[in-house]
């Protein structure tokens, strides 16, 4: 049972990961598409900046989670797949230092070398967490011991690929609504066209990637064999996932920017826990033998690590959420020229 | 070279990298916080200045030491899968709390303090400082708990084939980690103060911004001195926690290989690991070592020769180490206790400035030396007398590290030549200039 609750709480804060590093890694790797000079590039940093780092800590402890109540998964995922996580790890590395010493270059070539930087330090994360995950739900091939079979390349199968081609799409779209939220102007319009043009797209990947589903993953077989149980999930997670998407194209046709990217969200966090719910109880399922994925069951911590862990996350949980949303709400308006003349602006 | 080897160079290399940014990150956003504290309480422009000259240097320092962070979380896993599958009910629970409730929250208002100047009252603004500055102390607090596990388990027992938590207030208030604490921060600080000294002194030594460096100095002159005394006093009592937590890091850091009832320290040692003695000893101090480590000159210390040979840690390394970090501590209570007696006539004292200036390495060698003891002097384990440091690496491809050590290694080369560079730049640079006309706020 109480395994079981720190499953959810660790679909959770991935959900929350994606949803707000999401837009971060979509506006990085779309930055050379809509910012045309530098005073634009300087508000796409700007729309990210006062935010990227509070986002990015609900990875470490989405990690940090898996560590502590689940260690034997964080073990065989984090060991297996070494070459994934050191690219990922790299591109986060250069993507903070992208954001945070492009404003002390004091030379254009400078800025140009850090713009690289950004923008394919954001695409490669959004990329490879979508390749990882596919592979998850799908299963990786692990053995008795736990050791992964397979090498960086066996991930990109064509799954693999689609699901990340789904992560990046999602973000993209994610990130030019929030260029929306943020911006005025020419910046704005550009951003609101392509995030027309993306919502095609990422419906398209959507609906391939839930059709592949189907047929790579045994994703569906919780939802069809434990129709009781899941009842409330099967109802909820994907008709509000597909209400949400419909809901974003809808909003946009209406030029209302929050409530599209709010529905946005509302698809990230809903697709991750269709996702996440599906593979319960398993959190490693191995494609070599069903009998050697690692579950809920077989792989979590001791019951007083739990237990205690779930008290420092009952209430430090809801303090994070306030205090970062009371920032979120701080840094919420639209970006002006005159915040760029700002100290410590981007 | 083996995965276990690769995995060890590493994880060095990436836990010696992060922590070249750390201590400042933990000094400075204290000094900062003071800085603006009292810019809230006086009303003084220059101690608000001073928050935002030093701020700067501590945004590009904060970048690095948090972009770097992750890797470490990382490592445990993807090199170290054993280890982490082994003690993950407890070390694994341990930086999730660090996370949950320290690593968010500065995270979140370093950037609240970096662009809030104008959306802020002065006073909340001033508190953003201080929350940062607690966070990162307070991660400090989880991070050193964690490795004290590492250096002395306790609340645990083994069950289910791993370590499994029983006593989680054992951990948490376990002794060695007060002690590990304690010593680490005021080494953060030492090292802060000395950053601020020595960037003050560079331009009180050009007569510049004169009243700005010399409030700047003074305050880095006085979180040195405090913690060098602090250090010292209590470097001395990690001593007996050491002989009775680790004997094996004792000897090692004595380089004393055989037994001896009322041991002396020396002055001067070689030791001489392949023969397995000293080269050379002089400069006895009868009786020095067994009152460090037990309290009484005339007590037994155990020597290397006496430990099972595959239970030695590598002595040239630790021993080096613990002399590095001794020798440079006591000289920074000397240089912080002359800076002490010169402090209302920094500028009629260049031969010192200049010592000041070139200072700023050795805190941040005496600090790394520190760690190398620590760790160095831990192995062959990696939880002392649970878990061999072989027994925990992970079983993956010694191709597949060779090449993330080479990535490392470039990367990190590449970054800490940019982060460098940088922070000079701004200190060369100086303050902004006085402002004519007071800011608009919107309080």
């Amino acid at each position: 049972m109480l395994a079981s609750i720190w499953f959810i709480l660790w679909g959770v804060l991935w959900a929350v990961y994606f949803m707000l590093d999401g837009f971060d890694l979509g506006l990085g790797t779309l930055m050379p598409f809509v910012a045309k000079n530098e005073t634009e590039k300087r508000m796409v940093y700007s729309a990210m900046g006062p935010f990227w780092n509070g986002n990015e800590v609900w990875l470490i402890a989405a990690g940090g989670v898996t560590f502590a109540a689940f260690p034997t998964t964080y073990a065989v995922m984090f060991s297996g797949l070494y070459s994934a996580l050191m690219l990922i790890l790299f591109a986060l590395i250069f993507r903070g230092v992208a954001i945070e010493f492009r404003r002390e270059a004091d030379h254009p070539q400078w800025r140009k070398l850090w713009d690289y930087c950004l923008t394919l330090a954001s695409f490669l994360p959004a990329l490879l967490l979508g390749v990882a995950f596919a592979n998850i739900f799908q299963g990786i091939p692990i053995d008795e011991e736990g050791i992964f079979q397979g090498t960086l390349f066996s991930l990109l199968n064509p799954y693999g690929i689609l699901g990340g081609l789904f992560f990046v799409l999602m973000f993209l779209l994610h990130g030019a609504l929030w260029l929306a939220v943020k911006t005025e102007g020419d910046l704005h319009d550009r951003a609101a066209s392509l995030a027309a043009k993306l919502w095609i797209a990422m419906a398209a990947s959507a609906v391939a990637f839930l059709v592949a589903t189907w047929f790579y993953t045994r994703l569906y077989d919780n939802y069809l064999q434990n129709p009781m149980f899941y009842m409330v999930p099967i109802i909820l997670i994907p008709l509000l996932t597909v209400a949400a998407l419909v809901m974003i194209r809808v909003y946009l046709a209406k030029a209302q920017w929050w409530r599209a990217w709010f529905s946005s969200c509302g698809v990230i966090v809903g697709a991750t826990l269709f996702g996440v719910v599906g593979l319960y109880p398993n959190m490693l399922p191995s494609s070599l033998n069903p009998a050697y994925s690692l579950t809920v069951h077989n792989s979590s911590s001791s019951p007083l690590t739990l237990k205690i862990m779930l008290g420092v996350a009952l209430i430090f949980v809801p303090v994070i959420i306030a205090y970062q949303s009371y920032v979120y709400h701080l840094f919420s308006g639209k970006l002006k020229e005159s915040d760029l003349l700002e100290e410590s602006s981007y | 070279m083996d995965v276990l080897m690769l995995s060890r160079l590493q994880f060095a290399a990436a836990t010696f990298f992060h922590f070249l940014f750390v201590p400042l990150t933990l000094g400075l956003s204290i000094l900062i916080a003071i800085m603006e504290t009292k810019y809230v309480r006086t009303g003084d422009e220059e101690y608000k200045r001073m928050a935002r000259f030093w701020g700067k240097i501590f945004l590009i320092n904060f970048a690095i030491g948090v972009v770097t962070g992750i890797t470490l979380e990382f490592q445990f896993g993807t090199n170290w899968s054993r280890y982490s599958q082994y003690v993950g009910d407890i070390f694994g629970s341990l930086l999730a709390i660090e996370a949950t409730v320290a690593f968010f929250l500065e995270s979140t208002f370093i950037a609240v303090w970096a662009l809030g100047w104008n959306r802020l009252s002065a006073k909340a603004h001033a508190v953003t400082i201080w929350l940062v500055a607690v966070a990162a102390n307070l991660s400090a607090v989880w991070i050193l708990i964690a490795n004290s596990w590492m250096q002395h388990p306790v609340g645990y027992v083994i069950r289910n084939g791993r370590a499994e938590l029983t006593d989680f207030l054992a951990v948490v208030t376990q002794s060695y980690a007060i002690h590990q604490f304690v010593h680490t921060v005021s080494a953060a600080y030492i090292l802060s103060g000395f950053v601020v000294m020595g960037i003050s002194a560079y331009h009180l030594l050009r007569k510049q911004h004169t009243s700005f460096f010399n409030r700047s100095f003074r305050m880095g002159l006085a979180m040195a001195l405090i913690f060098s005394i602090v250090a010292v006093v209590q470097g001395h009592m990690n001593g007996a926690k050491v002989a009775a937590a680790q004997p094996t890091k004792l000897a090692a850091m004595e380089s004393l290989w055989e037994t001896k009832q009322g041991a002396p320290q020396y002055l001067l040692v070689v030791p001489d690991e392949k023969n397995q003695k000293n080269r050379l000893e002089w400069g006895a101090i009868p009786g020095a070592l067994s009152l460090l480590a037990y309290h009484s000159t005339e007590a037994t210390v155990k020597g290397l020769n006496d430990f099972p040979e595959d239970e030695r840690p590598p002595v040239t390394l630790t021993f080096l180490s613990f002399r590095i970090m001794v020798g440079l501590g006591l000289l920074f209570l000397l240089l912080t206790v002359i800076g002490w007696l010169k402090r209302n006539k920094l500028e009629e004292s260049p031969g010192f400035l200049k010592v000041m200036l070139y200072s700023i390495p050795l805190p941040y060698l005496a600090a790394e030396a520190g760690w190398a003891l620590a760790e160095v002097g831990r192995q062959p384990w990696v939880v002392y007398g649970v878990m061999k440091t072989s027994a925990a690496v992970s079983p993956i491809a010694a191709s597949q590290v060779m090449i993330s050590l080479a990535a490392f290694v470039l990367v990190y080369s590449a970054l800490g030549a940019a982060a460098f560079y940088l922070i000079a730049n701004h200190a060369r640079k100086g303050p902004e200039p006085v402002k004519v006309q007071v800011e608009e706020r919107r309080d």
